[in-house]
């Protein structure tokens, strides 16, 4: 059974590669550089194929492989049916949607300006992410431990932060002296609304036997909003950092047609208006890939922080 | 001697959230000496974790008053050390750091690190220094939340229900370790339980108490000397009468029966 399930991704990436090489192109499609699908397919079942012949060996170093093979082959089959649908039936309309060999090739000879592109995408997000990140975790714990915060800040946080980070584009254009920083503070907004909600409500969920406790054993209110309110929030924190985190992708599309000179949106919303469609698709890939990495990593952090949690919630 | 508590003419009154009013305590009066251990025992809802409570300063009579030494008590203080009903400690902490808790709160934790090593040994938790307490036992975090209330060297232990979650031969060895630490450091101990063996066995008084309204019945000394045959004939007297009282607060009927 195992050895099954391992053998299945060989056997699919070797269809995959025949399916990419035997059946003729459509003529509709514009020629790709380079087969590049097929050195994808064929890089895959080498792969897949010495992770085979390990497996046979000594299954224990497979065993995460093993689990993720049916997924693998999942992936296989998809990519063979756009392959199908796309260069070699022309079955979907050509122009939006390119073969998989010029997406690909798009990626590799285009790769340093998508490059550069993301850099600066990074540049804005991570800036603009740290600023609301810091500002949302102060003005939630501000609003959770004190209520004169509560009284007056909190109304204004359920008024501003619903509303979309679109419809301050005028205000703000005129209000920040660089795109630059018109941007970041848009993308921080986007991270600050979720942040403070979540911190606050996470602090007022707290048991309050917990800072009886602190009480008892002579902590000073200070000491007890760091060193219990804030800890036993944190869970909440998390979630709102993750919410900001998905907000401030979107806010970063938004951001960067005010004027950008690079970045990965500006890029996917260029290579749109050029109805170029190969680079659209490889701008979109680079930006999922680097999101799913953001998000991957912000995960890593949180287990590491949240290690006292019983049963952690797993996204 | 410090930790002497005069508790006079005390009402406590709770809204419950069906918006009626529940009288918690009614005129309580309790004079406790320095180094006295008491045990508060009655049914459920009598009011014993309430008075708890007003010692230590998490709430305020409605009227009487409450004193430390001659002094009112207006809020808690980490000189009346209290280790709660049910489980506080503090999840996101370690063992280790939640004993030594008190202490880094009150900066005098440099310098007594060894302090916190003593008291973990002596609630037999050396070894789990690092677990959190969603690893333990719940004995091991009764023991553990004893070992935060006591390292802070209170003047007065409040412990509410310490040793429920224990087997029986960890708990005598746990009642052993409180006389003992009784007598080390001169501690004023006041111990809710519903073990009325455990009562006879610790208490100088034991303070039986009955609900609606919340009010203390009786006061009996126990005139026992250290250590205690738990068997002991005199032992087993003490029993008989403590469990009269209760049966008499449990049996006696509602005075709306009668009229
Ligand atoms: N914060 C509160 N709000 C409303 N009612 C309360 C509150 N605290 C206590 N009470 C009520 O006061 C009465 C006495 O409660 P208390 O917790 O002191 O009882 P207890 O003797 O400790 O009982 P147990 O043995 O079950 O712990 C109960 O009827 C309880 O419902
Ligand atoms: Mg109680």
């Amino acid at each position: 059974m195992h050895k099954l399930k391992s053998f299945l991704p060989v056997l699919f990436s070797a269809l995959a590669l025949i399916t990419a090489l035997a059946l003729p192109d459509s003529p509709l499609h514009p020629e790709a550089q380079a087969p590049f699908l097929s050195y994808v397919f064929a890089a895959v079942l080498i792969v897949t194929a010495v992770l085979f012949f390990v497996g046979l060996k000594s299954p224990r170093y497979t065993k995460k492989y093993t689990h993720k093979a049916p997924f693998c082959c999942g992936v296989l089959a998809f990519l063979t049916v756009l392959n199908i649908l796309t260069v070699k039936t022309a079955i979907l309309p050509v122009l939006y949607f390119p073969s998989l060999d010029r997406v690909a090739g798009v990626l590799i000879t285009d790769a340093a300006f998508i490059g550069k592109c993301l850099l600066y995408s990074l540049r804005l997000l991570i800036t603009g992410w740290v600023c609301g990140a810091a500002a949302g975790i102060f003005t939630g714990i501000a609003i959770g431990v004190n209520p004169g915060a509560r009284y007056w800040v909190y109304p204004l946080v359920r008024v501003l932060g619903p509303i979309p980070s679109t419809a301050w584009v005028p205000l703000v254009l005129v209000s920040f002296p660089t795109v630059v920083s018109a941007s970041a503070f848009l993308i921080a907004l986007a991270v600050w609304f979720p942040t403070t909600v979540l911190t606050s409500s996470g602090i007022g969920s707290i048991q309050n036997s917990y800072f009886e406790a602190a009480a008892t054993l002579g902590a000073s209110p200070g000491y007890t909003i760091f060193k219990v309110a804030v800890p036993a929030a944190l869970p909440h924190v998390f979630i709102g950092l993750f919410n900001g985190t998905t907000a401030s992708f979107i806010t970063l599309v938004t951001a960067e047609m005010l004027g950008a000179k690079y970045g990965i949106g500006w890029y996917i919303n260029w290579q749109k208006e050029m109805m170029s469609y190969a680079n659209v698709y490889a701008g979109l890939i680079v930006m999922s890939i680097t999101c799913y990495l953001l998000i991957t990593f912000l995960f890593k952090f949180r287990d590491k922080v949240l290690i006292w949690q019983k049963g952690v919630i797993k996204w | 001697m410090v930790g002497g508590i005069e508790i006079s003419h005390v009402n406590k009154e709770f809204t419950n959230p069906q918006g009626e009013t529940v009288r918690a305590l009614h005129d309580v009066s309790l004079s406790i000496a320095p180094g006295d251990f008491i045990s508060l025992i009655g049914p459920s809802g009598c009011g014993k974790s309430t008075l708890l409570r007003l010692i230590s300063g998490l709430i305020s009579p409605d009227s009487g008053s409450v004193k430390l030494d001659g002094g009112d008590i207006t809020s808690p203080g980490s000189d009346r050390g209290f280790m709660f009903q049910e489980h506080t400690l503090f999840p996101w902490l370690n063992i280790y750091d939640n004993i030594a808790f008190g202490l880094r709160a009150r900066k005098i934790f440099r310098g007594s690190e060894k302090l916190v090593d003593e008291f973990i040994s002596l609630v037999g938790l050396k070894g789990f220094e690092k677990y959190y307490p969603h690893q333990l036992s719940g004995g091991m975090c009764q023991r553990a939340s004893l070992a935060r209330a006591l390292v802070g060297h209170p003047k007065v232990l409040l412990l509410d229900e310490p040793l429920g979650a224990l087997d029986a031969f960890t708990r005598m060895n746990m009642q052993d370790e409180i006389l003992r630490i009784r007598a080390e450091q001169n501690m004023t101990m006041i111990m809710v339980t519903h073990d009325v063996d455990e009562a006879i066995y610790l208490s100088d008084r034991i303070v039986v108490m009955t609900p609606r309204p919340g009010k203390i019945i009786s006061v009996v000394d126990v005139g026992l000397s250290h250590p205690r045959a738990r068997g002991g004939e005199d032992f087993l007297a003490y029993h008989a009468k403590i469990l009269r009282l209760l049966n008499y607060t449990i049996s006696k009927p509602e005075p709306d029966y009668y009229l």
